[in-house]
This record gives C-alpha cells, sequence and structure tokens, in this order.
C-alpha cells in the first residue's frame, strides 16, 4: 500500500512532536516544574501515529493514563497540552486535569482517563451513537496489556460486538502494567486469541514500525467504518521509560531498555525505510525535527508565563448550571 | 520508643500478622511486584511500599493480580468467608468506583441477609485523599462515603502509632474492615512500639485537651487541626482536638461529652461536604447535645466540586489552617 506523501511527512511529524514532547515532559518533571502523576509514551509513538492518521476530527479516540501521545496523533494543540501539564488555566483542560485528564472533546478526544480500563465502554458510547447516526464515523479506544484484565474491558468489547457497533479496540502491548508481565497477568498465552474469541478480527502489528500499525489498523478501521462491528489492533512495543517518572524498573532484564531504544525505535525505522524508498528526503527530515524541538522549546516557554488559575476557580465548570453553595 | 513512619509502621502491623497467623494473606496489584519479569519478584511490595518484604518471608501468602479489582475483592470477600484473613490493596481509594458491588452489595451485607451465619473477616487497604496534584480520580477520601454502609467497619489513621495498632485490630476483626491511609501522611513520623498492640475500634483519640471549642477531624485534617489549635492556644484560645480513628464505629460519646463541656463544634474534613462526616457529626451534635451548644456549629470541608490537579487549585481546594483557624473563631464571636 502507498502512502501520500503528504501523509508521511506529517506521520513523521506527529510521531517527532510526540517523542520530543515526553522527553520534555520528563526533563521538566526532573526541574520539579510538573505536577502529579505523569506517564510518558516514548517508545510508543507509532502505536498512536499508526492508528489516528486513518481518523479525521469527527471520528473519537478515548485513551489511557499514558494519554499524551494518542492525544497528539488526533491533533491536540501541543503548547494547551504543556499548558495543561504546568496546570495553567490556559492549559486546554484549565488546569483541572492534568496529564491523566487532556481532552479535547472538539477534536474527537474524550480524554485520557486515569481509571485502568475506564475508557472502553465509553468508547462504545460513541460507537452506538456513529451506528444509530449512520454517519461512518469509529470510535477507537487505547488500553495496555494490563488494561485489557479489567472487567470493564470484557463488557465492552463483547457488547460492541452484540450491538455491532463500529469500535475499534487498541490493545498496546508494551509487556508491563506497572511493575507486572503480561506473562503473569494475561492468563492465557495468546491475548489475540482470547481477544478474537469475543467475535471481532484482531489484526497484529509491530508497534515500532509506523508501516506495519498504519496496515493493521487500516484494515481494523475500514472494517468498523463498513458497518461489519467492532475491530481489534493489536500492538507490541515496550515503553522507553518506567512506568511513572522516578520508577526504579526492577522488573526490566539487563540490556532490555538500550535494546529497545537501539533496535526497537519507531522513528529510526520511519528514517530507515524512507532512505530506502526514497519517499521523503534526509533534508525533509530533518527539517521537521528542527520545527519540532523549536515548537516544544516554545510550548514550554509559553507554559511557564501562563496565567495560573485563581480559588475561584475551583468551583467552576462542576455542572453547566447551578453551583453549589457550600 | 523507634520513631517510624506510617508506611513503615502499617508494614510492621502486616508481618506481625502475617508470622502471628498463617490465615492472613495479602493480595493486590503489585503487592510482591515483579511477577512474571526478569527481575526479582517481590521488589516492590506495592506502590507505596506498604507491603514491602512481604513476599520475600511468605512468597505463598503475598499475591500480585492482574488490574481487577472487582475481582480482588471478591476474591477476598470469598476467602474470608470460608475462614481466611485476607488484607487485600486496592491502589487507590478512587477505584472503589470499579469494585463498589463486590464492597457494599456483597461483603458488607453477608452477615446480615444470611441470618448472622457467616464471617467475612476481610481487610480492603487504600491509599486515600489529596495533596499530590494527582486530580480527580486519584485524590478522593472516599471513607466517608463508605461509612454509610451499614455492615462495614471503617478506619481513618491520622498518624503512625495509630496505624499500627488499628490494623492490628483490623486483621483481627471478623468483620470486613475498610482501611483508608491517607498517603500524604506515609512519610509522616511517630514514636510506635516494635511489639504489637492493638486499638479498639470506635474509641476516639483525644489528640489535644481544652475547654472553648470541641474540634473533630479526620484522617490528614488531624494534624493540620493540631498545629492551628497550639497556635491559637497562644491567643488564650483552648480546644479539645479528637481524632475518632474509626467513622464505623463511631465513638458518639467522646464527642457529645466534649460538645457538652465547650458549647461549640468544629469539624474538619478533606471530603466534599454534601452527605460527608462533617454534616454527620454536626447532625448527631444538633440531635444529641443541641442544648449545650452555644454557637452555630461549623463545618470545614473541600466544596462540592471534584479534585483539582493545578496545585494553586488544590490549595485552594483542601482545608487548611486559615479555614479551620477561621471557623473556630467564628464559633467564639
Ligand atoms: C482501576 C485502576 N486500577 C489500577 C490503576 C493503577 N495503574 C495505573 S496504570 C497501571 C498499569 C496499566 O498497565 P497497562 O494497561 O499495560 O498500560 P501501560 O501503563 O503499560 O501503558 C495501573 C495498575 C488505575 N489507574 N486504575
Ligand atoms: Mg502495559
Amino acid at each position: 500500500m502507498s502512502i501520500a506523501k503528504e501523509t508521511l511527512l506529517h506521520a513523521y511529524r506527529t510521531m517527532r512532536t510526540i517523542r520530543e514532547f515526553e522527553e520534555r515532559v520528563n526533563a521538566e518533571i526532573m526541574n520539579g516544574q510538573i505536577p502529579g502523576f505523569t506517564h510518558l509514551y516514548t517508545g510508543q509513538e507509532a502505536n498512536a501515529v499508526g492508528v489516528c492518521t486513518h481518523l479525521d476530527e469527527s471520528d473519537t479516540i478515548i485513551s489511557t493514563h499514558r494519554g499524551h501521545g494518542h492525544c497528539i496523533a488526533k491533533g491536540a494543540e501541543v503548547s494547551g497540552m504543556m499548558k495543561e501539564l504546568f496546570g495553567s488555566s490556559e492549559g486546554l483542560c484549565k488546569g483541572k486535569g492534568g496529564s491523566m485528564h487532556v481532552a479535547d472533546i472538539d477534536k474527537g478526544i474524550l480524554g485520557a482517563n486515569g481509571i485502568v480500563a475506564g475508557g472502553p465502554p465509553i468508547s462504545v458510547g460513541s460507537a452506538l451513537a456513529a451506528k444509530i447516526r449512520k454517519n461512518g464515523k469509529v470510535a477507537v479506544s487505547f488500553s495496555g496489556d494490563g488494561s485489557v484484565n479489567q472487567g470493564t474491558c470484557f463488557e465492552a468489547m463483547n457488547m460492541a460486538v452484540v450491538l455491532q457497533a463500529p469500535a475499534v479496540f487498541v490493545i498496546e502491548n508494551n509487556y508491563y502494567s506497572e511493575h507486572t508481565s503480561i506473562n503473569y497477568a494475561v492468563g492465557c498465552d495468546d491475548l489475540k486469541a482470547r481477544t478474537e474469541a469475543f467475535g471481532f478480527p484482531v489484526f497484529v502489528a509491530d508497534g515500532a514500525d509506523f508501516f506495519a500499525v498504519h496496515e493493521a489498523a487500516g484494515k481494523a478501521i475500514a472494517h468498523a467504518r463498513a458497518g461489519n462491528g467492532p475491530a481489534g489492533v493489536f500492538a507490541e512495543q515496550g515503553r522507553y521509560h518506567g512506568h511513572f517518572v522516578g520508577d526504579p524498573q526492577a522488573y526490566r532484564a539487563e540490556g532490555e531498555l538500550e535494546d529497545l531504544r537501539e533496535n526497537h525505535c519507531p522513528l529510526k525505522n520511519f528514517r530507515a525505510r524512507m532512505a530506502e524508498t526514497d519517499e521523503l528526503s534526509e533534508a525533509e527530515l530533518d527539517a521537521i525535527d528542527a520545527e519540532v524541538m523549536a515548537e516544544i522549546e516554545q510550548s514550554v516557554t509559553d507554559a511557564k508565563a501562563a496565567a495560573r488559575p485563581t480559588a475561584e476557580q475551583v468551583t467552576e465548570d462542576v455542572y453547566i448550571q447551578y453551583t453549589a453553595t457550600a | 520508643m523507634p520513631e517510624k513512619t506510617m508506611r513503615d509502621a502499617i508494614n510492621e502491623a502486616l508481618h506481625q500478622a502475617m508470622e502471628q497467623d498463617e490465615s492472613v494473606f495479602v493480595i493486590g496489584e503489585d503487592v510482591a511486584g515483579c511477577s512474571g519479569s526478569a527481575g526479582d519478584v517481590g521488589a516492590v511490595g506495592g506502590v507505596f511500599g506498604v507491603t514491602e518484604g512481604i513476599y520475600h518471608r511468605w512468597p505463598d501468602r503475598c499475591i500480585d493480580t492482574p488490574i481487577s479489582e472487582s475481582a480482588i475483592v471478591g476474591a477476598a470477600a470469598g476467602a474470608a468467608l470460608v475462614g481466611m484473613r485476607p488484607v487485600a490493596e486496592i491502589m487507590f481509594a478512587d477505584f472503589i468506583g470499579v469494585c463498589m458491588d463486590q464492597i457494599v452489595n456483597q461483603m458488607a451485607k453477608f452477615r446480615y441477609m444470611f441470618g448472622g451465619k457467616s464471617r467475612c473477616p476481610a481487610v480492603i487497604r487504600f491509599s486515600s485523599g489529596g495533596g499530590f496534584s494527582a486530580a480527580g480520580q486519584h485524590s478522593q477520601a472516599m471513607y466517608q462515603v463508605m461509612t454509610s454502609f451499614p455492615g462495614l467497619k471503617v478506619v481513618v489513621p491520622s498518624n503512625a502509632y495509630d496505624a499500627k495498632g488499628l490494623m492490628l485490630s483490623a486483621i483481627q476483626d471478623d468483620d470486613p474492615v475498610l482501611f483508608f491511609e491517607p498517603k500524604i501522611l506515609y512519610q509522616e513520623t511517630a514514636d510506635v512500639p516494635d511489639e504489637t498492640y492493638t486499638i479498639p475500634f470506635g474509641e476516639a483519640n483525644f489528640v489535644r485537651e481544652g475547654d472553648d471549642v470541641t474540634v473533630v477531624a479526620f484522617g490528614q485534617m488531624v494534624p493540620k487541626a493540631a498545629a492551628v489549635i497550639d497556635a491559637l492556644a497562644e491567643e488564650g484560645i483552648s480546644c479539645d482536638l479528637i481524632d475518632p480513628r474509626t467513622t464505623s464505629p463511631l465513638d458518639e460519646n467522646a464527642i457529645l461529652e466534649s460538645v457538652e463541656a465547650t458549647g461549640r463544634l468544629v469539624i474538619v474534613d478533606e471530603a466534599p461536604p454534601r452527605c460527608g462526616l462533617t454534616a454527620d457529626i454536626a447532625g448527631l451534635a444538633a440531635d444529641k447535645a443541641f442544648s449545650s451548644l452555644k454557637a452555630p456549629i461549623k463545618q470545614v470541608s473541600a466544596p462540592h466540586s471534584p479534585t483539582p490537579f493545578s496545585p494553586e487549585l488544590e490549595a485552594a481546594y483542601l482545608p487548611d489552617a486559615d479555614k479551620i483557624t477561621a471557623a473556630i473563631k467564628a464559633t467564639l464571636a
């Protein structure tokens, strides 16, 4: 399948943006600039971008606690996200949500989510709305290898089949849920087969390879869009950081992280492929890198200068109408 | 007496309970940690370190689970129903949202629905409360909600000494106990004996004694209220500070006797106000000590809003020294 040059440029730019965003967030957490609990997506960029390149603004995604990459891939504004992480009232969620709750409903981003497997049932609702409205939209939920063991995830998968809703379940296996290996937490040895047993096809991809994810996601999304009910994508790719910033990562094998960064890098793989096919030149890719670096730098400068929230804002936005008096 | 953090005090209680009783076991997400990985299984001991070292001593009785809160609580309830004494960890109290049925419709009601013929000596531990910029789904107190369900005992320690004694009581208790650990207090220290000891449920602690105002506070609000009261003592205002320690059962007598003596009542809790503990205690005093009251009762709580992320917002959200001071002074105005 050949991919339009414009799409290639966009995909690379988006993956690079996620990478630099996350690396900078990591540094700012170390500097004590970003409060709260933050989980980084570095390494898994191709999953989010490979999926979201098939979506437009009125398709929806719902994300996880590790949500920055999904949100950027679906078009969330980087500077608004950075401000949110810094806790500014100019942030995407006015500083109310932070890293675990980045959302932009107008862009079809139904939110990162602090509750593991909180998202899939909500995504089925969005898919059901698309089915009722017959508008050809799809609803994508992202789940980790740990998240799939939650009852809500099972319920959502089964109900999506029962309702024949255009829900796409993207399962990102990064091999761990916090400090626990998938080898332990998923009781069967074939998660793809377990998922397919719900009654929908699951397309597998190497999560370090944008082109593989793009192809698998393309099949799943086409299946759902065509009215054939739900579909799944199963992508494997490790995360480069700990579960959270500061995680001692006692669960890693010797050399595991070095191997991941060295031999399983979606950005390096993308560049290697371009060098082979000549679809994009090194100069074009370098120029994107430089632009992204500047954009991230600017977003941090802006976030540091952005307005801080005030006490009166605590009770705003609890409801649309009705302000409690307490 | 050795100084220990609240985290270490609870950890010690768990080790000692495991030593004394083979029916005690620990279960939850990453309570051992590293299961199935290339690393050292047991290296984590819970994300807050409260179950540290248990797996290495009792690998069969320290059980990592998948992320499945309903099944974790249900498994604890079921094992308890057949005579074990499980201590399950639910990482954040907010995740009660995921396993509420197993807690409130199942374990809370077994004994009553079965005509008094069952016991369910399970303990469910939670980290609870705000102060970490952890936003709406990782900051809630939740104990105030759970206090409303008959059949559950609800514990909220405010210091390391109480935490150890209350945990040992919780494990020995034959009813289901929910044990809420204010996570902001994990690193706070107190003198904690090495020996085992228990603190009975339903017995409040008088943290300070005074004549002018009764202050009742819960969990992380207890040290905050104590600091305020110490500062007010220099202005000549003296307060009783009551830490109920368990919200179910509640030591009503301690509160009522104090209110009868002082005639003034301030209640402080970090949770939102509606149907919460401040309203609960205010109702108790209005009902049973009305004639002693010399001033309107004051409630200090978070507002009726989810917990915000931004540090400035969360600081404005949680009750602080200024709000507690103002409430105490208002009862004296
Ligand atoms: C209901 C619930 N249980 C537990 C947690 C704590 N927690 C946050 S992320 C996580 C691991 C999730 O693993 P996985 O689904 O594989 O996603 P990953 O972190 O690997 O991206 C856990 C246990 C939570 N946030 N919500
Ligand atoms: Mg994972």
